[in-house]
């Protein structure tokens, strides 16, 4: 991990963290309808993807993760068309919510069908035992939350994917927080990560505003899913900065002093100061970075807002293959 | 050509697939030394190595979720449900999810995957191990839904199924496993999905259904042939999407339509059959479409008495076919 590594994960982080802001803001604009926010978890987001590869590994995502889509190369604009709803949106065409559909293959393996919390481990289960059974190696990437970690399905998930010894990281993003309920109503645990035990797989606890942390414990686990040696969990632990999604008001349940003394510990300027500290950044250099984030997040909002609704032209498309029997094309 | 029995006919249609097509694997509860519970497997370990015959934990959940995975990256699986009262934790996966791949990612991932449910009752399975519950999965679009109710049907159906670039709902009655016995075509064949099958030709009445009742059908026009009265019969073969054009050509020349199922009568599939007949063929109909159905009572008892107060017969059928005949 090098100072220029560093920065180029700081510069997503300030993309990142520009674009939430934006899109929060057009939520209590009325111009975009349900935004689940990932400030708070850039650190984690962009340290996991820079352990992975782009190219070669699959990224089974959930709704939070805005910082992975960007470090993957989804394009602002692309973003904001999904949050939008508008034509173009490059994940579903904008049938789902944000951040949900997937990705043209040939592109990015990024898929995330659902909101139902925790389907997408078995999913991503199935996944990786495809690669396995054609002897390719990738790495599958399984991405949840804190509140996802109480599905059965996470542990029927992680029960077979380690007795089969799959190429799988399940990467837990804790929050602390299953929209209202804090960690203490739904684990009687210190740590997600200790379950791997009981699985018989590694469990790593990470600090999850230290995207190096991140990217050497994710890069571990993806070393020994590559070597054959099965799944790990890797829970990041993070903060959720804003309440669940823009439809949830976090001051009924969440005390103000939750998040003291943590807002200082916000990734993002922490990275900075280390860069300043290492040399590697200026004021002309956080200045240009900071400026074209926001240059880039301008024209994208003002792309996606000139951008038409979809029409319903294809509304009875794909719902079975083309010329199948039920087929309305 | 040679005679064999439903469950043989599976298995046939399940080695072919797997020899032909190396994505095809088979996973499942007890499915691997055992042979399934019904035999369903029983060889295909052997033959083909615990890398595509997979044991799995007792977890319905991620079998749903983990077939759905392997079919959106390439594969296609078929997996077994060990009994179809044990499907609901997979429905998350299969009604929630694998239905909507295609529609909610624009078509840009598929979801080609089998799901073999044995289902159904008159096997003393008790309220736990005799359930229908096709209607849950027929009423969701993306899904497709078949359920054959003979050897040639279940082995061309099923290939058609592991082909087909859609998550098929396969369900196999458990009672025809072994009570039923066809004759069945040397080699590969198929027979396409959405499309029903005139099993009895007739004049006077249409009867349609499927499954284990579909024979009772059989059996009852077989009597009230020896009455005078000239029964069709349509086996449905798939649940959805519904061979409708079959059902009304046929109603248009009887008249009369009844439909029979062993599953519970309100929400079943004859209320949507009963529909499509009241919406396209009204003025062709001389009598009110009837259903014989299965009882508004939770489930199938275990004792035989209250098992058999449960399920359709032939002789229940030929009292209503009668009736409508009558009208």
């Amino acid at each position: 991990m090098t100072d220029a590594d560093l920065l180029e994960m700081y510069r997503t982080m300030v993309l990142s963290r520009t674009l939430d802001q934006r899109i929060w803001q057009m939520n209590r604009q009325g111009r975009a309808a349900i935004v689940a926010s990932a400030q708070g978890h850039e650190a984690a987001q962009v340290g996991a993807v820079r352990a992975l590869d782009a190219e070669r590994d699959r990224f089974y995502i959930y709704y939070r993760e805005l910082t992975t889509m960007l470090a993957l190369g989804i394009t602002p604009l692309e973003l904001l068309l999904g949050f939008l709803a508008k034509d173009g949106e490059p994940l579903s065409g904008a049938r789902q919510f944000p951040l949900h559909g997937a990705i043209d293959r040939d592109r990015r393996d990024i898929v995330s069908f659902s909101n139902v919390v925790a389907t997408q481990l078995p999913q991503a289960v199935g996944v990786a035992l495809a690669d396995k059974m054609r002897g390719e190696k990738r790495v599958t990437m399984a991405y949840f939350g804190d509140g996802a970690s109480s599905m059965g399905e996470t542990h029927e998930a992680m029960n077979f994917a380690s007795i089969h010894r799959l190429p799988i990281i399940f990467f837990c993003e804790n929050n602390k927080y299953a929209i209202s309920v804090p960690i203490s109503k739904q684990m009687n645990i210190e740590s997600v990560a200790t379950r791997a035990s009981a699985y018989g797989m590694p469990g790593i606890e990470v600090n999850g505003f230290d995207p190096v942390a991140v990217y050497e414990a994710v890069g571990a686990a993806a070393n020994l899913a590559l070597s054959g040696q099965g799944p790990t969990l890797v829970e990041a632990v993070v903060e959720r900065f804003l309440p669940h999604t823009s439809d949830d008001d976090d001051t009924r349940y969440r005390p103000p002093e939750d998040l003291d003394g943590i807002r200082d510990l916000d990734p993002i300027p922490a990275t900075e100061k280390i860069l300043r500290a290492s040399g590697a950044l200026d004021d002309a250099l956080d200045e240009e970075i900071k400026s074209s984030a926001q240059k880039i997040v301008n024209q994208a909002t003002e792309d996606a807002e000139n951008a038409p609704f979809p029409e319903p032209h294809d509304f009875y498309e794909q719902v079975y293959a083309p010329g199948s029997p039920g087929d309305q094309s | 050509m040679a005679e064999m029995t439903v469950i043989e006919a599976v298995r046939e249609a399940l080695r072919e697939e797997m020899e032909r097509d190396p994505t095809v694997f088979a996973m499942g509860e007890d499915i691997g030394a055992r042979g399934g519970v019904f035999l369903a497997t029983e060889g295909l370990l052997e033959q083909f190595g615990p890398e595509r015959v997979i044991d799995t934990p007792l977890a319905e959940a991620a079998i749903g979720g983990i077939a759905l995975g392997a079919a959106v990256n390439g594969m296609r699986p078929v997996a077994e449900i060990e009994f179809g009262d044990f499907v609901w934790p997979a429905v998350n996966q299969i009604i929630g999810e694998a239905a909507r791949v295609r529609y909610g990612t624009q078509g840009r991932r598929t979801a080609p995957l089998v799901l073999r449910v044995p289902y159904g009752g008159g096997v003393r399975g008790g309220l736990f191990h005799s359930q229908s519950i096709e209607v849950a999965f027929s009423h969701q679009p993306g899904l497709k839904v078949v359920a054959p109710a003979t050897p040639y049907d279940a082995k061309g159906l099923l290939k058609s199924a592991i082909r087909d670039d859609d998550p098929v709902i396969f369900f196999e009655h458990k009672r025809t496993y072994r009570l039923v016995k066809g004759d069945v075509p040397d080699g590969d064949y198929t027979i396409p999905i959405g499309k029903a099958d005139v099993k009895r030709t007739g004049s006077d009445l249409t009867v349609v259904s499927y499954g284990l009742v579909l024979h009772y059908c059989l059996e009852a026009a077989a009597t009230l042939a020896e009455e005078g009265i000239d029964v069709e019969v349509i086996d449905l073969r798939t649940l959805r999407p519904l061979d409708t054009d079959t059902v009304l050509e046929s109603v248009r020349k009887t008249s009369k339509a009844m439909v029979v199922h062993e599953d519970t009568k309100a929400g079943g599939i004859g209320g949507e059959i009963a529909a499509v007949i009241a919406e396209e063929a009204f003025e062709d109909l001389d009598a009110p479409v009837k259903r014989v159905a299965g009882p508004e009572v939770p489930a199938m008892p275990f004792s035989p008495l209250l098992e058999a107060e449960f399920m359709p017969s032939a002789e229940k059928i030929a009292v209503a076919m009668r009736e409508l005949a009558g009208y």
